[in-house]
């Protein structure tokens, strides 16, 4: 399949159309999005209007933009006008947004063509896209295996070249696990480089929009096209979209680089060989590589699992069957409600609301909420301490490979323990790419993770691009 | 009223403003009172899911000039959610301030001399509003319930007032004081009846010096009378209750106007648990030191002041007069009044006019210049217009504006005046010549029968005063 990059200076030149390209995506989605079970609605035919504007302008001589005539597969919880909006979950079914998130006007804006909605889990909570009222996604690398999550359905697209690229997600690793478990690069960006409008809230203090790729320059487009202040949302950097795609092959000599003794804590022997053929690549690329324990990336998961139900707890108060989405009718307000909520949410969003709720009840908020509020600044100082040993941090993205259906759904801890390499940095609000390195059980990929201080997505890019010129060599 | 024994009330007032910004608190929709409802929305204040709130820096500006007036300390301060269900609750949390409020601390000082202090004066967002049919017109057993989210997000400042009123009449004092403060800032127009300014009262009874006793909430109060009555029943039927053996349950109280009395609204069996905590989608509120020097830089003098120096103006006052002074501070008249002395109006009359006829034409205030106000009661001052005509020309002016000396003429007021009035005069002498020789002999009563002559030829049009002179200058 054709990049991203090249499918955007195709478009522009003429050589190809943004309308031909959209046909491929469209056939891709035909030929297996039945066994996947990737998108949950696709827009062909806002999609073929958006893509025959696209060939007029070009047409008319007009510069497009940066993703011209690209398709893109859009997570299912970012507001799209008109298109229906789901969170895969039954209490939205239904709805319809009457407004556009930010990221799809900055991916109109340049260019870009949404082809639809992918499935994810529940309002993103969840590690393997199983917790979806929709049923799962399945890894296109192998379908008895999950994608990963809750960015599924993004991530499966882009691997089943249904779109080169795709927005997911990522609040405690919803995009970076899901990257590895497919084969992905996907960024987290640091807190406030995308704006969040029109993101529908899981944990609003953790999360954060980023892309899908198949290789390290399509990501870096995309991140330059969607990144930059956005007045709609009050936790928006101040600054305008950094430069990336001109520093991508900028390289790590001279970088210092730091492989986390706890990034690689209790991961699958095949995981920790990838992550440490990677520091050796880095290494041969001119970078110094220290070792560092950071300890209180121990205390992520469980600081994690207080922080972001609680804020979940509040931000899903709103599906009270008042207004939109499911309303199942009782007696008084009340009751309508309860039911409502009742029947509308799975199980994990009401394990987490659960949890959410008791963390910041009366008598139990200084114990919980805020002994996490606490640990987190923690977390903050150690990364700060961190990164004044090194420009960059090194492990792994997860600790095994894409796991079976159904290994962990019994067990939620087991399954919140995919995250555990990734949350330090949705807590910071730093940011960290997954990179594909090597394989391991299955022949399945690795994901080697690279961590960086807030804005420094050039660098981890530079860093990432190191590992695909020395992965493709090999 | 006095309460029996010597049973001693204490109140605390829980004030809610709506603030006058020309958008709601945190989206860009009209904050409007009146309009169709419905149509003042968007995705931000339906709290639609994906949407962010975003601070209005017009609502800091005002509850920072309220912080100020109330002599308030402002300090950096945050947002936080407080939780919990209700339909006309959009996102079903209410974002307001918690334990950083942005003023805390100050104090009222009232007319009477006794001062209330301020405990806090935070940020809020309003919520939307219910419309029950059916049942009793309570959400419970309502048939349906409408919910207009026009009032959803307009920004609201809750004044909280230490525990200090020990009297409804003082309540009041406060809140009309408090009031003309929200106008004087133009933090808010303060018009209860659209529910602009809501108050809830805290009401507890104690005997001189015990423990302060389990207090009742009253809600939503929403006119100065209502909340003067309501405090007085609440602590009249929490002394009967003590006294008849019972205790008080702390709780919230409904207020019923038409039957003069409050009701049990819900008990408060704990602390209800709202789930506080910082609103994860908004910054911290941290007012630099210009933007305050700013805002008090550009705030007007306040009710007290404004009133002392009016009240300077008039020589020994009556109470009548000092009443009158109130309401033109009330409705912010005294520049007509100051203008009209200053023109050498005499302050009595000045004072008069703004509160009575200025203040019932207060709606058309803007067709009236200061100077065609000094002018028109500087011709009642002359004799030119009788007061009855100065009243008329004062009414046509606020309805339609333009030249008091031009209105008397077009009226035909201006006749009466030098001339006319002394021809008529001359000819009431003429016609009533016993009555002239009393009135001349010095039964000054006799002045009374020829002004009341000339009423009825004139109508009533004629100046009582430059009747006198005109006889005076015949005797
Ligand atoms: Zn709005």
């Amino acid at each position: 399949m054709k990049t991203a990059q090249s499918i955007a200076r195709e478009v522009q030149s003429g050589e190809s159309s943004a309308s031909a390209e959209l046909d491929n995506s469209l056939s891709a989605i035909r030929a297996r999005d039945e066994e996947l079970n990737v998108f949950l609605y696709v827009d062909e035919e806002g999609a073929r209007a958006t893509a025959a504007s696209i060939d007029e302008r070009v047409a008319r001589g007009e510069d497009v933009g940066p993703l011209a005539g690209v398709p893109i597969a859009i997570k299912d919880n970012m507001c799209q006008t008109g298109i229906p909006t789901t969170c895969s979950s039954k209490i939205l079914e239904g709805w319809r947004p009457p407004y556009n998130a930010t990221v799809i006007d900055r991916l109109i804006a340049a260019g870009a063509v949404p082809v639809g909605k992918t499935n994810l889990d529940e309002f993103a909570m969840g590690s393997s896209t199983e917790n979806s009222a929709f049923g799962p996604t399945r890894n296109p690398l192998d379908p008895s295996r999950v994608p990963g999550g809750s960015s599924g359905g993004s991530a499966a697209a882009v691997a089943a070249n249904m779109t080169p690229l795709a927005l997911g997600s990522d609040t405690g690793g919803s995009i970076r696990q899901p990257a590895a478990l497919c084969g992905l690069i996907g960024m987290k960006p640091s807190y406030g480089l995308v704006s969040r409008y029109g993101l529908i809230a899981f944990a609003s203090s953790l999360d954060q929009i980023g892309p899908f790729s198949k290789n390290v320059m399509d990501a870096a487009i995309l991140l330059e096209a969607i990144a930059g202040h956005d007045p709609l949302d009050s936790t928006s950097l101040p600054e305008p979209s950094p430069s990336l795609v001109a520093h991508v092959n900028d390289g790590v000599a001279g970088k210092r680089i730091a492989l986390v003794r706890e990034l690689v804590e209790g991961a699958d022997e095949d995981v920790v060989i990838s992550v440490n053929r990677a520091v050796e690549a880095l290494k041969d690329a001119g970078a110094t590589i220290v070792e560092l324990s950071i300890p209180e990336f121990r205390l992520g998961l469980s600081a994690y699992y207080l922080i972001a139900p609680a804020e979940a707890s509040s931000n899903l108060a709103r599906y009270d069957g008042v207004r939109y989405g499911l309303r199942v009718d009782a007696e008084d307000v009340a009751a309508m409600n309860e039911a409502t909520r009742t029947a509308g949410f799975g199980a994990e969003v009401k394990r987490r609301i659960m949890l959410g709720t008791y963390a910041l009840s009366a008598g139990y908020f200084d114990a919980y909420y805020g002994q996490a509020l606490k640990v987190r600044t923690r977390m903050i100082d150690a990364f700060k301490r961190a990164y004044q040993q090194a420009d960059l941090l090194i492990g792994a993205t997860t600790p095994s490979v894409a796991f079976a259906f159904g290994t962990k759904t019994s067990d939620p801890m087991s399954m919140y323990l995919s995250d555990v390499f990734t949350i330090p940095t949705n807590l910071a609000g730093e940011a960290a790419v997954s990179v594909p390195f090597g394989t391991g059980e299955a022949g399945l990929p690795v994901g080697v993770q690279l961590l960086g201080p807030g804005r420094s997505e050039a660098q981890l890019f530079a860093a990432a691009r190191v590992l695909e010129i020395a992965e493709d060599r090999s | 009223m006095r309460l029996p024994g010597d049973w001693e009330m204490v109140v605390g007032l829980e004030v809610h403003t709506e603030l006058k910004t020309a958008t709601k608190m945190f989206c860009g929709c009209a904050n409007h009172f009146g309009s169709e409802p419905n149509t003042n929305i968007c995705p931000v204040c339906l709290g639609l899911p994906g949407s962010l709130p975003v601070l209005n820096e017009h609502a800091v500006d005002l509850a920072m000039a309220i912080g100020i007036a109330l002599h308030s300390r402002i300090a950096s301060s945050t947002f936080h959610r407080k939780n919990y269900f209700y339909p006309d609750m959009p996102k079903d949390f209410q974002i307001s301030q918690y334990d950083l409020p942005i003023n805390s601390g100050g104090y009222l000082d009232l007319p009477d001399g006794s001062r209330v202090s301020i405990e806090r004066a935070h940020l809020e967002e309003d919520t939307g509003k219910s419309t029950h049919l059916g049942g009793t017109g309570r959400i419970h057993g309502a048939d349906r319930s409408l919910v207009d989210y026009n009032r959803s997000g307009v920004p609201l400042v809750e004044i909280v007032s230490g525990p200090d009123i020990r009297s409804s009449a003082q309540a009041r004092a406060y809140a009309s004081e408090l009031r003309g403060i929200l106008i004087a800032t133009g933090a808010s127009d303060g018009r209860m009846e659209e529910g602009s300014m809501r108050i809830d009262a805290n009401v507890s009874v104690r005997k001189p010096n015990a423990p302060f006793g389990t207090r009742c909430e009253i809600k939503n109060l929403n006119s100065l009378r209502s909340l003067q009555r309501a405090i007085d029943h609440e602590a009249l039927r929490q002394i009967e209750l003590i006294e008849d053996g019972g205790t008080v349950r702390q709780e919230t109280r409904h207020w019923d106007e038409n039957l003069g009395e409050t009701s049990t609204m819900r008990i408060k069996e704990e602390a209800e648990d709202y789930r506080y905590f910082r609103e994860p989608d908004l910054v911290d509120l941290d007012p630099d030191q210009r933007w305050q020097d700013r805002i008090r830089a550009s705030l007007p003098a306040m009710p007290a002041e404004r009133r002392a120096k009016l009240k300077a103006r008039l020589v020994s006052p009556a109470q009548a007069q000092l009443d009158a002074v109130e309401v033109v501070i009330d409705l912010g008249l005294e520049s007509f009044a100051n203008a009209a002395i200053d023109a050498g109006a005499d302050p009595a009359l000045a004072v008069a006019r703004a509160a009575n006829e200025l203040a019932a034409g207060i709606e058309d205030l803007k067709n009236l210049s200061a100077e065609a106000f000094s002018a028109t009661l500087l011709m009642e001052q002359r004799g030119e217009l009788s007061a009855t005509q100065a009243k008329t020309v004062l009414g046509e002016l606020l309805a339609s504006g333009g030249d008091p000396k031009a209105i008397a003429a077009a009226m035909g007021f201006e006749q009466l005046s030098s001339d006319s009035l002394g021809a008529t005069v001359a000819r009431l002498i003429e016609e009533n010549p016993d009555e002239w020789t009393r009135y001349r002999e010095g039964d000054e009563k006799l002045a009374q029968f020829f002004i009341g002559q000339v009423m009825k030829i004139t109508k009533g049009q004629a100046n009582g005063k430059a009747v006198i002179a005109e006889l005076q200058a015949r005797r």
